[in-house]
């Protein structure tokens, strides 16, 4: 098997895609700045920042702290709302070719939905990714995710609304006491796939100030140190479907994404695309990269097709 | 945007200067492309290092004929102290030029270049590009003490108007750069203050520039993780052309800011009149 000759095309819901990769949410802003180091229309999906029905001016700074293998953020998604997103963002992705999946939030469940609305029927949406894990401003500021039946809410809300032919993915958070359950809750509530997982929520000390090194004192890890935690959700999760107490569905799979190698071990344990990070900050050109050693590494194994790799890691001894 | 390039740039020198590196590296096209004001990144380390992000430093000389640009390194932690170690021969992650470089006159001015540090690194490509224009420059170079000073010896090559100041006394007068800056600023008739330095001192230039009626252009130094534009850390609270603030990009719209639009006392908060503060539940 030579590596020009895998077959890479992978599942966004029930559609299918040149190949598996994406960006993850809130590392590639709206594309245009990745533009510059990676042709858009080469990638699976472009997955944008978080869109939110309104302006949004993100939390103060320092907003960032290196970590070993990785960096806390607490970022608080900005944006200009979805207005802004519609008439500008959205319309130059879709001219470069992108396939789009954007990121929504909202605090309400009516806002989850109008946010749908608005996306429906437009050029370059490939699907929407719920980032299920900002506060819910209806349950005491927890996150939807944090709880199977807001989950579900929400993704039904989302669902009944969201045009037939657009996939719907919930973005899930590892820190639940059991992914699995978020995971069922969701799909029973029509998810399309699941983006697994979000950053872990963390801390660092500056010891000049002896005060947490963040503004708002925690933030989210991501990068390499958190892939052993996503790769086990991932690999959880899938497991649960293999049992069928999930109903199957296609798994987005991020966390620490830095290379094919990286990659292969996420579809090995169950999830049929990925979406690349915290990397993109170390290397802009990291996607193209990461599809390249992909190829390799699944022409090395003998694997004809990409999605003939997906769960391996589960199959009995 | 800078449009800028993504090389692996082979190391030519890596000589110390008091406390700082000078750090010349091949970096083909990029002296071509590279304006005063622009910075360059490089990555920490290989394709495992466990220190993902990217140093910023602002591009200090480029040379197109030689096809060379020069960096300097402060080394304050694991990562730049890495990067003061590189040895000739070994190449390194860069991109570069990125950001928004400083605006520089249609005719010629006087000018006074003030910077704390390492920092004065961003502003001799500028005065030699004012002086082109038939302009004149002034320096303040200031620093905590003799070895912290970089590129006295270069400001005198372009002009006598020069002063040095350290906080210890063991260079030039004892005090802060911000002691003679009016004073300077009548001295040489100057329309125009540039500056590069850390957050508090830019402040002050700002203000003083300010109550003097002059415009200053400054160059700040954010943490940020990318360098490119995505990872939105390294944000400032900018008042925007139409009157609205804004939290705005170090890396893209900077790192050269109009010193009198940033609100420098508003930094490290949500002011509560930013654009989407509400959202924040700030009010």
């Amino acid at each position: 098997m030579q590596p020009q000759d895998v077959d890479l095309s992978a599942p966004l819901g029930s559609t299918v895609l040149p190949n598996p990769l994406s960006t993850a949410a809130g590392c590639a802003g709206y594309g245009r700045e990745l533009a510059r180091f990676v042709p858009l229309d080469a990638l699976g999906t472009v997955t944008t920042k978080t869109i939110m029905p309104y302006p949004r001016s993100g939390r103060a700074t320092p907003r960032l702290a290196e970590t070993p293998s990785g960096m806390l953020n607490s970022i608080g998604m900005p944006g200009s709302g979805i207005d802004a997103f519609v008439r500008q963002e959205l319309p130059w992705l879709a001219e470069r070719g992108a396939r789009v999946l954007v990121s929504i939030a909202g605090e309400r469940l009516e806002e989850f939905a109008a946010l749908v609305e608005r996306l429906n029927g437009q050029p370059g949406v490939a699907g929407i990714e719920l980032n299920i894990s900002c506060p819910n401003t209806a349950d005491r500021g927890l996150f939807f995710a944090s709880n199977p039946a807001t989950s579900y809410d929400v993704v039904r809300a989302v669902r009944k609304v969201t045009d037939p032919e657009l996939p719907v993915y919930a973005k899930l958070s590892p820190d639940v006491t059991s992914i699995t359950e978020i995971a069922a809750a969701c799909v029973q509530a029509g998810a399309d796939g699941l983006s697994m997982i979000n950053t872990a929520l963390g801390m660092v000390v500056d010891l000049e100030t002896m005060r947490p090194a963040l503004a708002d004192g925690t933030g989210g890890l991501s990068g390499p140190a958190l892939r052993p935690i996503a790769l086990r959700c991932v690999y959880q999760v899938h497991a649960a479907m293999l049992a069928e107490r999930i109903p199957p569905v296609p798994i987005l799979g991020m966390g620490g994404i830095r290379s094919g190698r990286d990659a292969l071990e996420f579809t090995l344990a169950g999830a049929s695309g990925v979406a690349v990070g915290t990397a993109l900050f170390n290397d802009p050109g990291a996607p193209l990269r990461i599809l390249d050693e992909l190829r390799a590494e699944l022409a090395a194994r003998g694997f004809a097709k990409y999605t003939d790799a997906v769960g391996l890691a589960h199959r009995p001894l | 945007m800078a449009n800028p390039l993504h090389l692996r740039a082979e190391v030519l020198r890596c000589v110390p200067d008091g406390a700082y590196h000078r750090l010349v590296l091949r970096a083909p096209g990029v002296p071509e492309r590279a304006r005063p004001g622009h910075f360059a990144t490089l990555a920490v380390g290989g394709p495992d290092s466990a220190m993902l992000l990217r140093r910023a430093f602002s591009i200090h000389r480029a040379d197109p004929e030689a096809g060379t640009i020069e960096l300097v390194v402060a080394a304050r932690g694991a990562g730049t102290r890495r990067l003061a170690a590189a040895e000739p021969g070994e190449s390194l992650d860069l991109i570069a030029p990125l950001g928004t470089p400083f605006p520089l006159p249609d005719g010629p001015v006087s000018a006074l270049l003030v910077a704390e540090g390492h920092h004065s690194a961003v502003l001799f490509g500028l005065a030699a590009e004012i002086q082109r224009r038939g302009g004149q420059v002034g320096f303040i170079l200031g620093a905590a003490s003799a070895d912290r000073l970089l590129g006295v010896a270069q400001a005198r090559e372009l002009t006598r108007d020069v002063l040095v100041l350290t906080a210890d006394g063991s260079a030039g007068m004892a005090g802060q750069v911000t002691d003679p800056l009016a004073q300077a600023v009548g001295a040489i008739e100057a329309s125009v203050v540039y500056a590069g330095g850390p957050i508090p001192m830019l402040r002050a230039v700002g203000e003083i520039a300010a109550e003097l009626e002059v415009r200053s252009h400054v160059a700040v130094e954010a943490a940020m993780a990318c360098g490119v534009g995505i990872c939105m850390t390294c944000v400032l609270p900018v008042v925007g052309e139409d009157g609205v603030s804004r939290f705005v990009r170090s890396c893209t719209d900077g790192p050269v800011f109009d010193g009198a639009r940033v609100r420098w006392a508003d930094i490290g908060t949500v002011p509560p009149d930013l654009e989407g503060a509400a959202a924040m539940g700030v009010s």
